[in-house]
């Protein structure tokens, strides 16, 4: 198992840290935001409910827009726009 | 500043029973109903054997309210330093705040199971090599037992870690003896144990280091004892000076280091200027900000009282201090230790079960588990089905597996890659920092802290320090893996 960090498209990109539990997720979530240009989104998806809260609270805070999230098969897929 | 509850409003799938297919329904109902069986069994068997009942309910409960509350007393520490986020550490010290209130009414009115621990440099040092662990592992130790309830197989190694890691460590002997302070082995022989109970270095640690230091409760302290006569002791003591008044400064130190820059920053933004009643609206809005952690935290602290109560009314009511009486009276002598007592904790407590099931396996491979102090004289090995605190921890997993069965979050997750090393370690680390301080991050800091025993707080601050050291590590080590999959792209 290795996580992933994907360009998918211009702007876009997608990080899949399934099977990880905390705190790998939401670190990688930040390190994943931290590189990326602002107003560039990323498709974050995870298996660990814990992180999915930690990290709704993380882009609250830092000003990133959670524009979708949704629940598919034990999975957690959050669409983040960088702020 | 938008809570994070109203964002999960915007963007969350339906959860609840409606939205729950029916094979997770069928498990829910399937683990409701064997430990509704599992309690009838028990009732008549036994009497006696409501007590283990207790447990197992109130185990449950806990492992209903940690997976919905994502409460991880180790992402408290690692969450602020990995993400800068204080969702969990807002959680736990509203937690702390009404267990406290909690804890006093039971000691004032008789009713509370809670004694203090030797106070000592050990706790920090105890809590840094189990700060390390949790991080390592992903959870505490309730948190690694609520993550195996949602189907998570690196938090069922990191259980083993923190079964077997206790249990070897605390018959550890060999070069680990001659490294012992002469004082220790001498304290430990003038305790008059019988000589072949004291074998491992962990015994005369405990017995030549531990026993000898004081134990410390706020109330009881003469300043406190002669300001505060009767029951306000308890309350000014233990609960506001142990417990609410540290609770609330660390909440201040963490909303000026972590929350306040960004807050005020979007303040300024809208009306050009902040005064003091945007702080007072920003810390509001960092204590509510995760409502379901929050609200969870005040039903832990309430719950986790309410267990303490019952327990003190079964001891009273079959007028026994320990489980082990109630064992040796059903004809269960040789689950007890030498001095007829099991491990009975009596309020919400995890780790030395775990240590007693890893014992219990390794005797079934011949070991010797029980010529020592830990196990032969104070904890005993019962059976499994025996264990009252055993019951608390399955309850534990069970709870929470059936809150992700209903919020379709549970998942058998397979440990792959560093995965599995990381469990393993993190597992031992923490098994092995709950040893020498008598408790985890339950029992040696929540309790403790809620109790007035300031050692919670020493324990709180190695805990901090080894989750930080841990997240330094982990941040090192993830930056380069995230540089490895940036070489397909630029960025």
């Amino acid at each position: 198992m290795a996580m992933k960090f994907e360009k998918t498209g211009e702007g876009t990109y997608m990080l899949d840290v399934c099977g990880y539990v905390c705190p790998h997720p939401q670190i990688y979530t930040k390190k994943s935001l931290e590189k990326m240009g602002e107003g560039d989104v990323v498709e974050v998806i995870m298996d660990n409910p814990s992180s999915a809260e930690t990290i709704q609270q993380m882009c609250d805070q830092a000003g990133h827009d959670i524009l979708d999230k949704k629940h598919e098969d034990g999975k957690i897929i959050m669409k983040i726009e960088k702020g | 500043m938008e809570t994070i509850d109203k964002v999960s409003a915007k963007t969350n799938n339906k959860v609840g029973l409606g939205s729950t297919d029916k094979r997770s329904l069928f498990w829910v109902f399937f683990i409701l109903g064997l430990l509704i069986l599992t309690s009838l069994v028990y009732a008549q068997a036994d009497r006696y054997y409501m007590y283990l009942v207790v447990y197992m309910w109130f185990g449950l409960t806990y492992g209903m309210m940690l997976q919905y509350g994502r409460f991880c007393m180790a992402s408290a520490s690692r969450d602020l330093f990995a993400a800068g986020v204080p969702r969990m550490a807002v959680g736990i010290m509203v937690a702390l705040v009404f267990f406290s209130l909690v804890q006093a009414i039971l000691h004032a009115t008789d009713m509370s199971t809670f004694t203090p621990a030797p106070f000592g440099i050990h706790m920090p040092i105890a809590g840094m090599i189990f700060g390390i662990g949790m991080v390592l592992a992903g959870g505490c130790a309730s948190g690694t037992l609520y993550k195996v309830g949602e189907g998570n197989g690196t938090s069922f190694l990191a259980l083993l870690g923190i079964c077997f890691g206790q249990a070897i460590f605390a018959i550890a002997g060999g070069p680990l003896r001659s490294l012992l302070p002469q004082s220790w082995i001498e304290s430990s022989a003038a305790k008059g144990l019988p000589p072949e109970m004291v074998n491992s270095w962990f015994d005369v640690y405990l017995t030549g280091y531990v026993w000898n230091q004081p134990t410390i409760q706020i109330s009881k302290t003469k300043f406190i004892e002669n300001t505060f006569p009767g029951a306000s002791a308890y309350f000014v003591g233990d609960a506001l000076l142990n417990a609410i008044i540290p609770a609330i400064l660390l909440l201040t130190l963490i909303y000026i280091a972590v929350v306040r820059k960004g807050f005020i920053k979007k303040i300024k933004k809208a009306k050009g200027s902040s005064s003091l009643r945007d702080d007072l609206a920003g810390f509001w809005s960092m204590i509510t900000a995760s409502k379901r952690t929050t609200i969870m935290g005040v039903l832990i602290g309430i719950t986790a009282g309410l267990h303490i109560w019952v327990l003190a009314g079964m001891q009273k009511k079959f007028a026994i201090s320990n489980f082990g009486e109630l064992l040796t009276r059903m004809g269960h002598a040789g689950d007890v230790s030498i001095r007829g007592t099991v491990f009975d904790p009596g309020y919400w407590y995890i780790t030395t079960q775990e240590a007693q099931f890893a014992a219990w396996i390794m005797e079934k491979f011949g070991i010797d588990m029980r010529s020592n102090v830990f196990f032969g004289v104070v904890n005993g090995i019962p059976e499994l089905w025996r264990n009252p605190a055993l019951w608390m921890s399955i309850g534990i997993i069970f709870g929470a597996a059936i809150i992700a069965l209903i919020n379709k979050e549970f998942k058998l997750k397979l440990p792959k890659g560093e995965l599995i090393a990381l469990g393993i370690i993190g597992g031992l680390l923490m098994g092995m920092g709950s040893r020498p301080s008598l408790g985890c991050n339950i029992g040696a800091f929540f309790i403790r802290a809620a109790g007035g025993d300031p050692n919670g707080w020493l324990y709180l601050l190695g805990m901090a320090a080894g989750a930080f050291v841990g997240v330094k590590w982990l941040n090192w080590y993830t930056e380069r893996k995230m540089e490895k999959q940036m070489q397909a792209f630029d960025i």
